[in-house]
């Protein structure tokens, strides 16, 4: 068995504790992150999905159940501890850039640990050499596209040498170009590590990528499977407000126009070879 | 007009200044404030310039781009000039005309004083101009450092000014793209009556503020996530590096209030 890297287990979270007639933004919620897995946590805007990213870094706590980091339960205590350990990477590229060029910015995870000046200095290098920035060292933000922004911080996340990577979002503000600059910088970190990484997305292809997908409804769990498990569902997945990858639209659409093809295909790789092919098994 | 500005503005180069510790360059000028007022004849103010030239030639900023750049600045000067001209009344009166009397120490009163003005104008623009923003911030947080011990927040301030600089170009942008939205509303900026105009900035004001309130509450959570717990225990990535030009250039300055104070009447 894996080691287990996050664990909820029956967390209920409300913004609003006094008020019953709020429904609760998480409820009762339980899964496990074991190490080195890429999980994706998907759901339409409101589904609680952010409220859990926020539930497992420490930025709530749960009203009830228990968040488990490593094993051990989420507290004040080991709160900062969790965190040097959780690189997290949100939404808005703009809002999460502190320093005042590239090089300042990735550091300053690691001033804030404490790390000696040599070591810093190093990290940093090589944390943007990782990203693919290494040429932007001394840019400003201002100067860099969204999808390079989103790159200096996934380096500002990885530079304390997290166990985990946490995506919240991270690539919903950024053009297709910026979104898989983002995507596959962290597919090469998890060819390169064994870095656990839990992006929170409401973009199914994003998904695709992952191990494990975990879909959020209304607060609650809604399914848990593999993306195939998860993508079976088609018509259902639309009704809760995703948007299916653009393959598997394109398949349903020329289904519907009465082309037979082998399956409802996930990826565009799939779906050309099948189309190619198609003429020849007749 | 935001762009003729160079007052705070960073011009990058490789120059003699521009290599100098921030720490050096800022107590440089500060020292530099204090010396211009030995200063108070023709010799020494002449000093003075020529000090201020040897200074911009070592910068290597081009003199018409810090002229131009200081237009702003020229007004003042001049309106200082001719208040201490009409003003003073002391010494031969060498020109009257009407109820006009302009006396020989006004005349002098005011080119020293104008001449004052320049100097430090020019010196703390060159400042400025050849130290980036951050290591300006730096400097200041580490000269001001033993002020922690009356409990002054030095880090938390050079935190604060450092953001604030880092957030200028996007709060910038920002505002040229809510100034565009609210144009193509219909909302009209640059005519009408004071009052109107006024007005329009209102729905120009709000949607900022709002946005940068989301900002800053955005940041709050990045940094928090990032481990900021406050200045306790961290380590700095960024080192000033003390040199022996730093320690010469402030010496420059001793020999200067030297020399002055020698010439000085």
């Amino acid at each position: 068995m894996k080691r287990e890297i996050i664990s909820l287990q029956e967390v209920t979270f409300t913004y609003a504790e006094e008020d019953e007639n709020v429904r609760p933004a998480v409820n009762n919620v339980s899964y496990t992150v074991y190490e080195g897995e890429w999980v994706a946590i998907v759901g339409h805007n409101g589904s609680g999905k952010s409220t859990l990213a926020r539930l497992m870094n420490g930025l709530l706590f749960p009203q009830t159940g228990q968040v488990r980091v490593f094993g051990e339960a989420l507290n004040e205590q080991s709160l900062w501890e969790t965190r040097s350990q959780m690189g997290m990477v949100f939404q808005n590229p703009d809002n999460q850039f502190v320093g005042a060029t590239v090089q300042d910015d990735v550091a300053f995870a690691l001033e804030n640990n404490g790390i000696p000046f040599e070591e810093m200095v190093e990290r940093v290098k090589q944390s943007l050499v990782k990203v693919k920035m290494s040429d932007f060292m001394n840019s400003e933000p201002h100067h860099l596209s969204g999808g390079q922004k989103q790159r200096v911080a996934i380096a500002g996340a990885i530079a304390l040498q997290p166990k985990i990577l946490l995506l919240d979002e991270a690539t919903s503000m950024l053009d297709p170009q910026g979104r898989e600059e983002v995507l596959s910088t962290v597919r090469q970190l998890r060819e390169e590590t064994d870095l656990t990484v839990i992006s929170i997305t409401h973009d199914l292809e994003e998904a695709l990528l992952a191990d494990r997908v975990i879909m959020m409804n209304q607060g609650s769990k809604y399914a848990e499977g593999s993306p195939e498990e998860i993508f079976q569902r088609g018509q259902e997945l639309v009704d809760l407000g995703l948007d299916l990858p653009f393959a598997m639209n394109i398949s349903r659409l020329l289904k519907t126009q009465g082309i037979t093809l082998v399956a409802e295909h996930m990826s565009e790789e799939e779906l050309v070879n099948d189309l190619w092919t198609s003429h020849f098994n007749k | 007009m935001l762009e003729k500005m160079i007052f705070g503005r960073y011009i990058p180069g490789d120059s003699f200044i521009h290599r100098l510790d921030a720490r050096a360059k800022l107590i440089f000028v500060f020292l530099f404030i204090a010396v211009v007022f030995i200063a108070n004849n023709w010799i020494t103010y002449g000093i003075l310039v020529a000090f201020t030239f040897l200074i911009i030639r070592m910068s290597k900023i081009r003199l018409y781009f810090l002229i131009n750049g200081l237009k702003p600045v020229v007004i003042l000067i001049i309106f200082t000039f001719l208040l201490h001209l009409f003003f003073t009344r002391e010494g031969a009166v060498i020109f009257e005309w009407k109820f006009i009397k302009i006396y020989e120490e006004g005349l002098r009163q005011g080119i020293f004083i104008s001449i004052r003005f320049f100097v430090l104008v020019i010196l703390t623009s060159i400042l400025t101009l050849t130290t980036t923003p951050i290591s300006i911030t730096d400097a200041l947080e580490t000269l001001l450092n033993p002020l922690k011990k009356w409990k002054l927040p030095v880090h938390e301030l050079a935190l604060m000014m450092s953001i604030s600089l880092r957030f200028i170009p996007t709060l910038m942008d920002e505002t040229d793209k809510i100034m565009k939205a609210q144009m193509a509303r219909g909302s009209d900026m640059t005519t009408g009556s004071m009052k109107e105009r006024v007005n329009a900035i209102v729905p120009l004001l709000i949607p900022l503020f709002v946005s940068a309130f989301k900002r800053a509450e955005d940041l709050a959570t990045a940094m928090e996530v990032r481990g900021y717990k406050g200045g306790e225990g961290r380590t700095r990535y960024r080192k000033l590096e003390w040199a022996a030009k730093d320690t010469i250039i402030i010496l420059s300055l001793v020999v200067l209030a030297a020399v002055l104070v020698y010439f000085r009447s």
